[in-house]
């Protein structure tokens, strides 16, 4: 059959000018997408990295439920005045348990991914309720209801298991304890000493100023508090790490 | 088959091959029978003097 | 009798399903739209048992020719009727958040803020605006390029139907909070199914459309159109893998994390623009904009090679929008490399669709449809060109988190998507409504100066912004230090953010000109006005330039 023939073929028939594009377009994909599901450094672990607590947890899905995203990036690039003015950039493996990335794709607000720490919780907890109140020029909407919305999670043990099911290592320990975790967190008076041990470097106090109760606000201020914490960039094994993620 | 051996296909053969179908699929129209039956479909939408 | 029976069981037993799921329903979002679907199948069950036809009267009020026509028109009126209607929604939505941007006083904590009405304002003018119009329009070329009636009309009803539904579960998700936070991939996992169900049951009309076809050739224009349904349809499945937490909740995890899922993601966002906004319309060019000129294409060659490069190229470049970030260098190499490329196709498909109006330029100046058609093509050049400049890693690492890429964004978006769009529109509804023309042109031309002035300040803006924002960030003073708080270059960009809503409520105006104009057609009103070019006839300039030294010359010119 020649080229002519072929060509006619295609043409009239709908079957082989849907396979021929299918296939076109799904080449890119796979060649693209695929080997990074192999590649060591997009998946290998670091030290310090763990899963999220229970209560951060739920302070991510409410990031993720306002669509912070928007505004805010979790990704700081390798220059000079991102590196000074957030910290240290963003390894592949920080975000290695984010169900999704949070990357963003616009700073309307400032990079969050290393803004753990850097302010208290009162500051948090206000600029929350009302940015322009310790941020003048700012331009965020303020999210005075989480204060008074209490943190309902309908099984906090089923949503450590769904997490498990797309890969995140939460054990049978961490699902069956998953509810008290949740409440510990936030109150010191309950017992923490279990989530100390299952999520090291868990930061374990009442976070919106108001112990009585367990609020919305507790659970985003812990997950923003913890956000770049966990691997100490500057450790001996980061830097290795770093040196042989390429490219960077 | 391993991440290098895909490696290795794509910056040789693969890429040789996509190359060779994308530029035969360009060069299809241009083909010497291909004239009339272009003229053909592309003035089929004014067949019809009522689109209904 | 005995199947309505069986209709109304069936409409009965998802009614009773919905409001199980909304016994068990686990948070408040998921039972909302169990009652939304509760709803659907009350009013499914009520029409069927009363053999009440409520559409009927409604297509009473929007005066819909019933006569039967040698095509099926009806879901492409109800199409025109969509997009005009979710415009109105998105564009309002649009104006709404850019003012937020100006005035913050304007959130209204927690439903009308910012991050929960700024992914309604994308899903409801790309996939509601644009998904309408694609929608319909595809229905509308395929049918007449293949001289066949749609296949499967009842599913190519439940397509327009379930589609709406599928935009009502988004958007009233995000108010409350139903989101995955993933671009323009927001909706969760149950309304995801959902929209895959109503898109295969696209597929299946339209590629069954064409097997039924009258006509030896398939038109360009449904290849594009085949390619985007396709294509779509692949992104939407892998980009959405997801756990749900539970079958009665809302909440499901991406199956993938972190830069697998970034990757994953942004190959699916890059292609949205690419097969939803790009093939999608361009299929509406090869078709609309030679009949409108009453020419074929330029060159029918040109659109297969342009077909063939654009999808082959167009699937790479996603990584562009991840440079500098934590994916692997050769990923973001390949991704710039790719979208540069793309500058080639994109162009070869601008100058096919100019050149289409070879030796019919007067048209421009007399015809106000195809004077749009020609800005959206202007558009369309000059996004495409600024994408791939933008997708070099060392301008991205400029424009990239600024303005400029929303800027980019509304130059195709307001300037390629909505004008060709409007162009269309205009062109379908006096054939679909059987009216002897347009109520207005002059009208269409108000509408073009006002969209066109109304980017022109949008993009603007968004370009000082973002090159503003982009500098100060990196701004370094004598001393070493950073010069500009993150504080500082907010407060910058409020004299922009203002240009840029006024730019919006320009492109809005024009968009209600629009709204009047097409409704006075449906209504059968024709508005008596002075033609739009009526220059004085003067036979001392109607001669050819070339011999105009003669003329000076004092030769006499005959006037033929």
């Amino acid at each position: 059959m020649n080229m002519a023939e072929s060509h006619k073929k295609l043409e009239r028939n709908v079957t082989l000018l849907a396979v021929g594009a299918f296939v076109a377009v799904a080449i890119g994909g796979i060649v693209e997408i695929a080997p990074l599901f192999w590649i060591d450094n997009t998946i290998e672990k670091v030290d310090g990295m763990r899963p999220y607590t229970p209560l951060e947890q739920a302070g991510r899905d409410i990031y993720v439920r306002e669509g912070c995203y928007s505004c805010h990036s979790q990704m700081i690039r390798p220059f000079r005045d991102e590196v000074e003015r957030y910290g240290h950039y963003s390894l592949a493996a920080e975000s290695m348990y984010d169900h999704p990335f949070q990357w963003g794709s616009k700073r309307t607000g400032p990079d969050l991914a290393r803004v753990g720490g850097r302010y208290s919780d009162d500051w948090h907890v206000q600029h929350l309720k009302n940015p322009q109140s310790v941020v003048p020029e700012s331009v965020m909407p303020s999210y005075g209801f989480l204060s008074d919305t209490t943190l309902v999670v309908a099984d906090p043990a089923a949503q450590l298991r769904a997490l498990s099911h797309v890969g995140v290592p939460y054990g049978k320990d961490e699902i069956a304890n998953a509810e008290t975790d949740l409440a510990a967190q936030a109150n010191p008076d309950l017992d923490g000493e279990g989530l100390a041990k299952r999520y090291p470097k868990a930061q374990i106090r009442d976070f919106d100023g108001d112990p009585s109760r367990l609020t919305e606000m507790d659970a985003l201020v812990a997950y923003l508090q913890m956000l770049g914490t966990l691997v100490d960039v500057n450790s001996a094994a980061a830097q290795e790490e770093l040196a042989t993620e390429k490219g960077r | 088959m391993d991440y290098n051996t895909l490696r290795h296909l794509a910056d040789s053969w693969g890429l040789l091959a996509m190359l060779a179908i994308f530029v035969s699929l360009c060069a299809w129209p241009f083909r010497p029978g291909a004239r009339s039956r272009n003229r053909d479909a592309a003035t089929l939408i004014f067949k019809d003097d009522n689109d209904g | 009798m005995e199947s309505s029976l069986t209709k109304v069981g069936l409409w009965f037993a998802l009614l009773v399903l919905s409001i199980l799921a909304v016994a068990g329903a686990q948070d408040s979002g998921f039972a909302v739209h169990m009652w939304i679907f509760a709803a659907v199948a009350f009013g499914g069950m009520w029409i069927t048992a009363a053999r009440y036809d409520p559409l009927a009267r409604v297509q009473g009020i929007f005066h819909m020719p019933t006569d039967p026509t040698r095509y099926d028109d009806d879901p492409i009126r109800w199409g025109v009727i969509a997009t005009m209607f979710w415009g109105t929604a998105g564009f309002l939505a649009g104006l709404f958040i850019a003012l937020q941007l100006a005035f913050p006083a304007l959130n209204f904590e927690p439903y009308l803020n910012f991050g929960r009405v700024r992914p309604l304002h994308t899903s409801a003018v790309i996939f509601a605006f644009g998904g309408n119009a694609l929608i319909a329009t595809s229905f509308y070329v395929v049918q007449r390029t293949c001289r066949a009636r749609l296949a499967f009309p009842a599913l190519a009803r439940f397509v327009f139907w379930g589609y709406q539904l599928f935009i009502v579960l988004a958007a009233s998700g995000y108010l409350m909070g139903v989101t995955q936070s993933r671009e323009y991939a927001e909706p969760e996992w149950y309304v995801d199914i959902w929209l895959t169900i109503v898109w295969l049951s696209y597929a299946a009309v339209f590629i069954g459309t064409i097997v039924r076809r009258h006509e030896p050739h398939i038109y360009v224009a449904n290849w594009f159109y085949l390619a985007f349904i396709l294509t779509v349809a692949m992104l939407h499945v892998v980009n959405n893998l997801a756990v749900p937490v539970s079958f009665l909740g809302s909440r499901s995890y991406s199956a993938f994390a972190g830069v697998q899922d970034a990757l994953t993601q942004w190959w699916y966002g890059h292609n949205a623009v690419g097969f939803f906004l790009t093939a999608g319309f361009l299929a509406m060019m090869y078709y609309f904009v030679p009949k409108q000129a009453e020419r074929p294409v330029y060159s029918y060659r040109l659109s297969i090679i342009h077909f063939w490069s654009l999808i082959f190229l167009y699937i790479w470049a996603g990584p562009h929008h991840l440079h500098y970030t934590a994916l692997p260098d050769w990923a973001q190499t390949l991704g710039m490399v790719f979208s540069v490329m793309l500058w080639m196709p994109s162009w070869g498909g601008m100058i096919n669709g100019l050149m289409t109006l070879n030796g019919a330029w007067d048209k421009v100046r007399t015809d106000p449809i195809i004077r749009m058609m020609v800005m959206a093509l202007a558009f369309y050049g000059m996004s495409t060109f600024e994408g791939p400049m933008l997708s070099i890693k060392s301008v991205n690492s400029l424009s990239h988190y600024t303005d400029w890429t929303i800027g980019h964004v509304h130059s195709g978006a307001l300037g390629w998507n909505g004008m060709i769009t409007f162009a269309c529109v205009y062109y379908l509804v006096p054939r679909l409504w059987k009216r002897e023309r347009l109520y207005s042109l002059r009208m269409i031309n108000w509408h073009f100066w006002l969209a066109t002035i109304g980017i022109v300040f949008y993009a603007a803006s968004m370009w000082v912004a973002g090159i503003t924002q982009g500098l100060m960030w990196r701004e370094y003073g004598a001393d070493g230090y950073l010069v500009n708080s993150f504080a500082d270059t907010v407060s910058a960009l409020h004299p922009m953010y203002l240009m840029r809503a006024f730019g919006g409520l320009l492109y809005l105006s024009g968009f209600v000109i629009m709204l009047v104009n097409v409704w006075k057609t449906i209504a059968g009103c024709i508005r008596v006005e002075v033609p739009m070019s009526d220059a004085a006839f003067d036979p001392e300039k109607d001669r050819p330039i070339a011999t105009n030294r003669a003329a000076v010359s004092g030769a006499a010119i005959p006037a033929e």
